[in-house]
């Protein structure tokens, strides 16, 4: 489905990315792990264009994508739940979701509200709330669900665990996972909370410096003793 | 502690209030200090340093008594409350609204009202549709239009040469000069796509400043620094308010069988704003329901998430500029229709500068807060005149006061363009 090929990424000087391979298929969920600065927002919002790739070439569902405005191959089916969430700060809740649903068919929008509001209960209670004033987990929450209801063939997700209680980590993991089996929907899913990532994941690619130096299964990942020791010490295997 | 607390408090205000009194000083020294009388066709400059030390006296014990007013005296500036529920607030807002459309109508028919009450009046209301035409662009697109008077220009000079050269009656020009204005505002809206805040103020400012000089400059066309003199007035449906009117027109007080008084005229063009401002309500509050004025507000929080959602940013920002520039042409035309005469001293960047004061000091992105900000400007200085030589003092006072106790603005909350009924207990 998303075929990334030698992307290089440049901020200025810097290569941010430098000749990255991966690929998504249909119905997987793909997880991209890697440390502070390796590139992983990096390459998702280059999937997005903003930056774009120097070199290389990115095909989503065999159509050449890496030179498209970014509301363009927004409006093809690709959808982010960026770094920092995002959220419209004076917005409602339930504003934040009709701007989600820009790219979305009219028709199909109570329908869509209503999943997401099934998928996290608790917008439902906070839908006249202004997005700002939400806490943290509510608002990646809001930032997922508002990715949702453009009705997204590929989800990007970049660390949605950030800042959460352990609990709540596991209701969004569990809430990903649901979405992939119900709704067949394809996840890129970049996270620091390596193995719960790891575990949910069908496959998984480990990001160093703007290259990709290791990939496998999840199971196989989480099983490599270069991956445990760099990304999985200090006991987070309960 | 509380004994080390007192003095610092006491020297920290007193040094606030002798820095403001030290700018006073500067600023009143050549500004109040020196003035000139005329003797005998000779102007000498005279002094009256005894004004400036009452000035800087009043200052600083301004100054003094507002680190001491009493918390509890503050007006906290009401921001965004985290719920938007429909509670009372929300109600007196919409009372508001109805008491003051009530009170518009009826204003040309109360027994207080008269040509002068019937002509500020016009003047508010001629601001309050600028207002909420440069509303859309800087309070829901976030966009900083430092030259929005060029629009009201360019929608004047529409009408006056459109009806001069082509006898276009005013509701026939009416849609071109908004169309013309809203031209301006995309061949505006181009250059400035990437620029934001501190930068797109500056390009704005310069391109309200291009369009005054084309008007100066552009003799042959635009009149030149004279202007356009005698352009029509408008007519109610084909009645016009004359006198005597033309051998075979038939004039508004003939028609309704009246006698003929200049007020008709006055009144009538008082309805055609008002009408004017509540088509400009209306679109705008209906607009900020449909995606497109979502998308302006989305803009306004977070571009790059924008982007990300898949709303294009840049025909976002052109219909932005460009409905905004509209409502500013269609503001310009009456103008022109009402003056019967314009010039480009009218377009001037201190008109910018008011128009953009009432939106901020309305409370950016509030409708109603442009209303009281419109009405706040324009009759303030008119009570002013009383005071003569001190209108503007008083005027300078007020938008202190304002800052002090309004720092946000007059109503600086904004309002969801949607309210959803509580959720129902116990809904998966
Ligand atoms: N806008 C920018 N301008 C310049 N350099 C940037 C910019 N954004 C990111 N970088 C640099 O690019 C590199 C990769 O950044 P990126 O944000 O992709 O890392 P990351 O893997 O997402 O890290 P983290 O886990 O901390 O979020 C870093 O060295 C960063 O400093
Ligand atoms: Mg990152």
């Amino acid at each position: 489905m998303l075929t990334l090929s030698g992307i290089h990424t440049f901020y200025g000087p810097i290569e941010a990315l430098r000749g990255v391979d991966i690929q998504v298929a249909r119905g997987e969920i793909v997880t991209l792990i890697g440390a502070n600065g390796a590139g992983k927002s990096t390459l998702l919002m280059t999937i997005c264009g903003r930056p774009r790739a120097t070199r290389g070439q990115i095909l989503f569902d065999g159509e050449d994508i890496t030179r498209d405005e970014t509301f363009l191959i927004v409006r093809r089916g690709i959808a982010q739940a960026p770094e920092g969430r995002r959220i419209f700060a004076r917005l409602t809740v339930f504003e934040n979701l009709q701007i989600g649903a820009t790219v979305g068919q009219p028709q199909h929008f109570d329908e869509d509200i209503e999943k997401v509001f099934i998928l996290f209960p608790i917008l439902r209670q906070r839908r006249n709330q202004r997005g700002g004033t939400l806490s943290g987990g509510e608002q990646q929450m809001l930032s997922i669900g508002r990715a949702l209801m453009s009705r997204p063939r590929l989800l990007l997700l970049d660390e949605p665990s950030l800042g959460l209680a352990p609990i709540v980590a596991k209701q969004i993991f569990a809430a990903i996972a649901e979405i992939n089996r119900t709704q067949g929907l394809t996840v890129l899913l970049v996270e620091q909370n390596a193995f719960h990532a790891l575990r949910l994941a069908h496959r998984g690619y480990v990001l160093q410096t703007g290259r990709i130096v290791l990939s496998g299964t999840g199971a196989e990942l989480l099983a490599n003793p270069e991956v445990r020791s760099a990304y999985l010490e200090g006991g987070v295997h309960a | 502690m509380t004994e080390a607390a007192v003095p610092t408090r006491i020297a920290s205000a007193m040094k606030e209030a002798g820095l403001a009194a030290f700018v006073a000083l500067v600023l009143a020294m050549p500004m109040v200090g020196l003035y000139t009388v005329d003797e005998g066709g000779v102007l000498v400059v005279r002094t009256r340093f005894d004004w400036v030390l009452i000035g800087v006296l009043v200052v600083f014990a301004g100054r003094l008594a507002m680190a001491y007013w009493p918390a509890t005296l503050r007006i906290p500036a009401r921001r965004d409350a985290a719920h938007v529920a429909a509670d009372g607030h929300f109600n007196i807002l919409k009372f508001l609204g109805i008491a003051a459309i009530s009170l518009a109508v009826l204003l040309p028919v109360l027994p207080v009202t008269d040509r002068y009450v019937i002509d500020v009046a016009t003047t508010v209301l001629i601001y309050v549709m600028l207002g909420w035409g440069l509303n859309i662009v800087v309070g829901l697109a976030g966009l900083l239009d430092l030259g929005y008077v060029a629009f009201y220009a360019v929608g004047a000079y529409s009408f006056a040469l459109l009806a001069r050269n082509f006898g276009l009656n005013f509701w026939e020009c009416l849609p071109l000069a908004g169309a013309l204005a809203a031209l301006c505002g995309i061949l505006l809206g181009f250059p400035v796509l990437r620029l934001r805040g501190d930068y797109l103020a500056i390009v704005t400012l310069g391109f309200g400043e291009m369009i005054r000089i084309v008007l100066i400059n552009w003799q042959s066309f635009t009149g030149g620094p004279n202007g356009l003199t005698s352009i029509p007035r408008p007519s109610f449906f084909g009645l016009p308010f004359t006198r005597n009117p033309e051998e075979g027109e038939t004039a508004f007080h003939q028609f309704f069988g009246l006698e003929f008084a200049p007020y008709h005229r006055l009144a009538f063009l008082y309805y055609l704003i008002l009408a004017l401002a509540l088509v400009t309500n209306a679109f705008t509050m209906r607009i900020r329901r449909l995606p497109i004025g979502r998308a302006w507000e989305a803009l306004r929080e977070d571009e790059i998430a924008c982007r990300a959602l898949g709303i294009n940013p840049t025909n976002t920002k052109l219909t932005a500029f460009a409905i905004g520039a509209m409502f500013g042409g269609f503001a310009g035309s009456f103008f022109a229709a009402r003056q019967g005469f314009i010039s480009p001293e009218s377009f001037t960047f201190i008109e910018s500068a008011m128009i953009l004061a009432v939106v901020v000091l309305g409370g950016m992105g509030s409708q109603i807060g442009v209303v009281l900000a419109a009405t706040l400007l324009v009759v303030l200085p008119e009570l002013g005149r009383e005071f003569a030589e001190f209108r503007m003092v008083l005027f300078g006072a007020a938008m202190i006061a304002i800052m002090i106790w309004r720092p946000h603005g007059l109503l600086a909350r904004r309002d969801p363009s949607i309210v959803l009924p509580p959720a129902r207990r116990g809904a998966a």
